[in-house]
Order: structure tokens, then C-alpha cells, then sequence
């Protein structure tokens, strides 16, 4: 299959991080054609057309995000863009930012004539506070030549944009924590409603996008919403940058057109090439930690037998039963010699000390949950504990305030569904279980 | 807050910040509206941090009084996000990610080596004063594990052979903070 790339096709020529390299290669052009040709209504109408949707990890329509937003009179309207990338398996919008720079600021631009706000935030994790200063510095180039400040291209639009630092916090990348953070407080998940779409910054109206949606707005203006839904697969549009990471001959980050085989992505020579030192395939997390975990025997075919393929639906088939999520394209591969009980347990570590602590469920039950795991896996576990955990599971899912909850919740329920043997033998062979791991589970006997 | 004291940390007095960071704290607090510059607080305390060496309780209580707000405000902040050291620290803070994918090719063999290295366990920092060891949760860079970060720099790929090569280069002073 042909791979087209819509965001990352410059990405290697030499200066493309400064503004005239970038222009030079047709760099702000959306800028001059939503600015000079098109009213906001009008980005707004390409970008529902475009069928783009939002690539942090929920996957809601970003056009649809948009019509949502309210515009009282007299009341500032904000773009924010969530740049503080922290689920683990996912560091695309790193690379995005560090490489092409003025391709989010161009998005940014765009978007916020749009959406018809005057001032823009990029929040990005602290962790990240080097490419703060890239984009600070490509900020202040598109100042100079007119693209942010008082009157851009001569149209009477007025643009400030600013980047703001996170403090290490995964939970500041759920929009609501992530305005509670740049309001400079603790990142705690706001109740919903009101949505930010109503009340969002400071109490304005305020749409928070991914780096990598608000990129796709430069392609989507440039060559239409049309165009850019004619690439993909179904209602899986466009492309999706995906972060491959664990056992891979060649992890890094991959531009892929929706659609893509994942048996072709795994193995193809112009992507991960396959299982790093010859091992073989165990599992896989094919959208970022929060996403259920996939045996081998259901990574490139679905149950049905169908190929499995990288797109919203297909990573989906299945439902919880036997598919997964594309989430944020964090593409985590798992080789025969890991162990699913310690991933699992150290997954859920990860949870339990990012949760904020503001629900009783998520806080106390990712702590217990870590500690039943962290049994398990040293030999202490009692086969109880397998559907011990299953229980806790279902008293987090679906009773906390945000979505860390049931991040947390579905990681945990997968592997047992999946792997439940590896768990009974940590508690039935506990001594073989420290020094060595299960290996491969056994294909389950489909009737 | 529970400070601890070791006479080899950084815990030299705190006189105020330098005019530097003070003009950097004016320049940020103009990115937000009138009223609002709450917001600049994540920002400065990084900037404090990173010139007072850790967070100090004179350290925040000064930022609280530039901001205009209480001291509790900046405490809350100080202390739920990660990447602020509300204790001492060593001049060079290595926190190595644990998290998952830096799991799976091998990061607690590195976090064991560099313990082993150092003689000092996860959270501790040397004799010296130079070196705290942390461990971290997802640093967003899974593609080139393990990882680990030293002030705001990246150091990916990581074998024991480039722990060696670090520690010496920090120690010689090749890699500045």
C-alpha cells in the first residue's frame, strides 16, 4: 500500500525548522488561504468534512468539537493545544514539535481564526521544556514575519500566542486537569458539564486539541476536507502518526496511512521490521497504555479471521472481548520472553501514582490494585486475587470523574482475559515464576 | 512538608533571585491576562528551581509574594507536580524512567547499575553532593529506551557502557546543566 504523508513529508530536510526553510517548502499557506479566501465558518465546515478525528486518544470528531464551542458577546474565546504527551507508548507529538515546529504553529493559527480566538496557549509537559524553547523560538519568527500579533496578512486578525509549561503530571493531559493546570492550580479533572467547549479557561469558552489534530488542520485547509477524507479507510480518515516502541527491530515514529495492515506495520521493511533479536510476538498494546493488551493470535487477524488493521474500527473489532483501541497510536510490542503480570503490575503503579487522588475509587483501588499485582508477581499471590482484581476493576470503571479511572481499570481486565493462565501459574508455580517467564500463551480452541 | 537536612546538599541560604530570573518572571506573567497571572506559577517555580538548586520554603514563599498570593497556593503546586524537589537534591538529578515500554528493554538493570555505580539507592544522593537518583514515571520518549533525564536534558538509549560515559561526563564537567 502506498503511504502518503500529510504532516511528516518535510520533516527531513535540512533547516525545516525555521520559518524560511519551512515556507520555502509551502510552509503558512493555510494561513494566507483561511485569512485571505475563507471565513472561520468556513475552516470549520472543511475541517467536519475532513472527517478528522481527535488524535489524543479518544478519537472524537475535532470538527464536531469545534460547532460546540460557544460564542457569547464580548466573552474571549481560547485555543489550547494539549501538548503534554505522557501516556505511555506515545511520544509522536515529541517528535512532531522538535522536528517541524511551525507546522503546529500553522495549525494553531488557522484553527484559532477559526474558532475566533485572539489568544492561544500550547500546554506542554515540563518534561519537555527543550522543544518549549523550540517552539518559543519558531514563535518568535512567525511574529516577525506577520503570521501572530496585531493584524495578520493586513486582515484585521489578531493573534498572541504563548507556551506554558506542565510540572510532570500525566493527569494534566485530560483537557479539563490540563486548564486547571494552566490556570496554575493542582491538575484536578474538572466535573463535566459544563463542558470546555461552554466554560473552559478562566471560565471562557475554550476547545483543547492534540499537537498532532491541530497539524492536520494545515493539510485539511490546504487541499480540502474532502481530500483529506479520501485518504484512509472508512470513518478512519487521513493518516495517524504512530509511536512504536518495546520489542522492535525499529522502533521510532511512523506516519501511516488509516488503513495500513498491522501485520505489514510489525514487520514491513519501511516500518518496525519486525521483533527485535529474532524473538517472536507475544502481545501487543497497540494504542497507548490505557488501551486493552492483545495476544499474538489476535494483533494482525481479528477473531473473525480478517486482517487486522490500523484504523479506529478495525484496533476496535471486537470490542473489549477480543479487540483493542487506536487511543493515541503509542504502539507498544511485547516479545516471548516478557511477562504480562509484571507489565501488568507495573502499568498499574504507573496509575496509581499519577492518580490525583480526588475520587476514592481511582485513588484507593489503582493502589490496591497495585499491590495485589505486585503479590502476584513476587510469588506471594493467591489465586483469589486474579478475580479480586476483576472485582476492583468494576468498582473504578465508570465512577470516577475522568477517564483515569477506567484507564486504569481496562489494562488490567485484558490481561486477565486474555492471559489468565500466565496469572494462575504466577500463583501455582510461584518459585518458577521468579526465575523465569511463561513464554507464550496458548491460543484459545475457537469452535 | 518534611524537610530533611544533609550538610552536603544544596541548602546554601536563599537571598532572593537573581535579576535575571526576576525579568523572567515579568516577561512570563505578561503571557496571561490581567488578573490571571496564577498562571505564570509552573513556569517560575521551574526557573527557582533550576537557580536555587530545589525548591526551598523561602524559595516558594518568595514566588507566592511576586504572584500576590498565598504561600499555601504555591505549596499545593509545588508538591503535586513531580518534577519539583520540595527536599534537597544532589547538583545532578538522574530520574530514569520505569514506566512500561522503558521496562520491557531493560530499564531496571540500568536502575540497578547505576545504584550499584553510585552506592546509593533509588531516592538517595551521594556523599559528594553530586548525584540523586530518582525514578520517573513515562517520559514520553518510549522509542529510544530506556531513558533517563538529568535537568531538562535527555540522555536515551541507555547500556551501562553510557551510564559509565555519563556519570564521568557530568563529573568532569563536559555536560553542563
Amino acid at each position: 500500500m502506498k503511504n502518503r504523508k500529510l504532516l511528516l513529508e518535510n520533516v527531513h530536510i535540512p533547516g525545516i525548522e525555521t520559518f524560511d526553510v519551512y515556507r520555502k517548502n509551502g510552509g503558512y499557506r493555510s494561513v494566507e488561504k483561511a485569512l485571505n479566501t475563507m471565513t472561520p465558518d468556513e475552516v470549520v465546515e472543511e475541517v467536519k468534512k475532513s472527517g478528522l478525528r481527535g488524535r489524543g486518544g479518544a478519537g472524537f470528531p475535532t470538527g464536531m468539537k469545534w460547532s460546540f464551542l460557544a460564542k457569547p458577546e464580548g466573552v474571549p474565546r481560547y485555543l489550547v493545544c494539549n501538548a503534554d504527551e505522557s501516556e505511555p507508548g506515545t511520544f509522536k507529538d515529541r517528535y512532531l514539535m522538535e522536528k517541524i515546529p511551525h507546522l503546529l504553529i500553522e495549525g494553531m493559527i488557522t484553527s484559532s481564526y477559526a474558532l475566533g480566538a485572539n489568544t492561544s496557549y500550547i500546554y506542554i509537559r515540563g518534561e519537555f521544556m527543550y522543544i518549549l524553547h523550540i517552539l518559543e523560538k519558531a514563535i518568535a519568527e512567525a511574529y516577525d514575519k506577520g503570521f501572530l500579533g496585531k493584524n495578520i496578512l493586513g486582515k484585521g486578525y489578531d493573534l498572541d500566542l504563548f507556551v506554558v509549561p506542565g510540572g510532570g503530571a500525566y493527569i494534566c493531559g485530560e483537557e479539563t486537569a490540563l486548564l486547571e493546570s494552566l490556570e496554575g492550580k493542582r491538575g484536578n479533572p474538572r466535573i463535566k458539564p459544563p463542558f470546555p467547549a461552554v466554560k473552559g479557561l478562566w471560565g471562557c469558552p475554550t476547545v483543547v486539541n492534540n499537537v498532532e489534530s491541530l497539524a492536520a488542520v494545515v493539510p485539511i485547509v490546504n487541499d480540502g476536507g474532502d481530500s483529506y477524507a479520501a485518504i484512509g479507510i472508512g470513518r478512519s480518515t487521513g493518516t495517524k502518526l504512530i509511536s512504536a516502541c518495546g520489542n522492535l527491530v525499529k522502533p521510532g515514529v511512523y506516519e501511516i496511512e488509516m488503513g495500513l495492515s498491522v501485520e505489514e506495520f510489525i514487520y514491513g521493511d519501511d516500518y518496525c521490521k519486525g521483533i527485535a533479536n529474532n524473538k517472536k510476538l507475544k502481545a501487543c498494546v497497540p494504542g497507548g497504555s490505557s488501551v486493552p493488551i492483545l495476544p499474538h493470535y489476535l494483533v494482525t487477524k481479528t477473531a473473525s479471521g480478517e486482517d487486522r488493521l490500523m484504523s479506529y474500527e478495525s484496533l476496535a473489532d471486537g470490542g473489549f472481548v477480543s479487540g483493542s483501541m487506536l487511543g493515541s497510536g503509542g504502539f507498544i510490542v511485547f516479545d516471548e520472553d516478557q511477562c504480562i503480570v509484571r507489565n501488568t503490575w507495573n502499568f498499574t503503579r504507573f496509575y496509581a501514582h499519577e492518580s490525583c487522588g480526588q475520587c476514592s475509587p481511582c485513588r484507593e483501588g489503582t493502589g490496591w490494585m497495585e499491590k495485589v499485582l505486585h503479590r502476584l508477581e513476587n510469588g506471594h499471590g493467591n489465586i483469589r486475587d486474579i478475580d479480586l482484581l476483576a472485582e476492583i476493576n468494576k468498582k473504578i470503571e465508570g465512577n470516577t470523574i475522568c477517564p483515569l479511572g477506567d484507564a486504569a481499570a481496562w489494562p488490567v481486565a485484558a490481561a486477565i482475559r486474555h492471559f489468565r493462565d500466565e496469572f494462575e501459574w504466577h500463583v501455582t508455580n510461584k518459585d518458577e515464576a521468579i526465575t523465569r517467564n511463561y513464554g507464550l500463551s496458548k491460543e484459545p480452541l475457537i469452535a | 512538608m518534611k524537610i530533611e537536612s544533609n550538610s552536603n546538599q544544596n541548602t546554601a541560604e536563599f537571598k532572593g533571585f537573581s535579576k535575571e530570573t526576576l525579568a523572567k518572571f515579568d516577561e512570563i506573567k505578561n503571557h496571561f491576562p490581567e488578573g490571571k497571572e496564577k498562571s505564570a506559577i509552573i513556569r517560575m517555580l521551574h526557573l527557582a528551581q533550576s537557580e536555587i538548586g530545589w525548591l526551598s520554603t523561602e524559595g516558594m514563599d518568595a514566588v507566592a509574594k511576586i504572584l500576590n498570593i498565598q504561600t499555601i497556593e504555591v505549596y499545593e503546586v509545588a508538591t503535586f507536580y513531580t518534577m519539583f524537589h520540595v527536599n534537597p537534591v544532589g547538583k545532578y538529578v538522574f530520574e530514569v524512567c520505569r514506566t512500561g515500554p522503558c521496562m520491557l528493554v531493560g530499564s531496571d538493570k540500568i536502575i540497578d547499575y547505576i545504584q550499584e555505580k553510585l552506592n546509593i539507592k533509588v531516592g538517595g544522593t551521594t556523599a559528594d553532593g553530586a548525584f540523586t537518583l530518582k525514578t520517573v514515571e513515562c517520559l514520553g520518549a518510549c522509542g529510544y529506551a530506556p531513558v533517563l533525564q538529568c535537568n531538562y536534558k535527555f540522555h536515551e538509549n541507555l547500556t551501562k557502557e553510557k551510564v559509565d560515559e555519563l556519570i564521568d561526563a557530568y563529573r568532569s564537567g563536559i555536560i553542563e546543566n
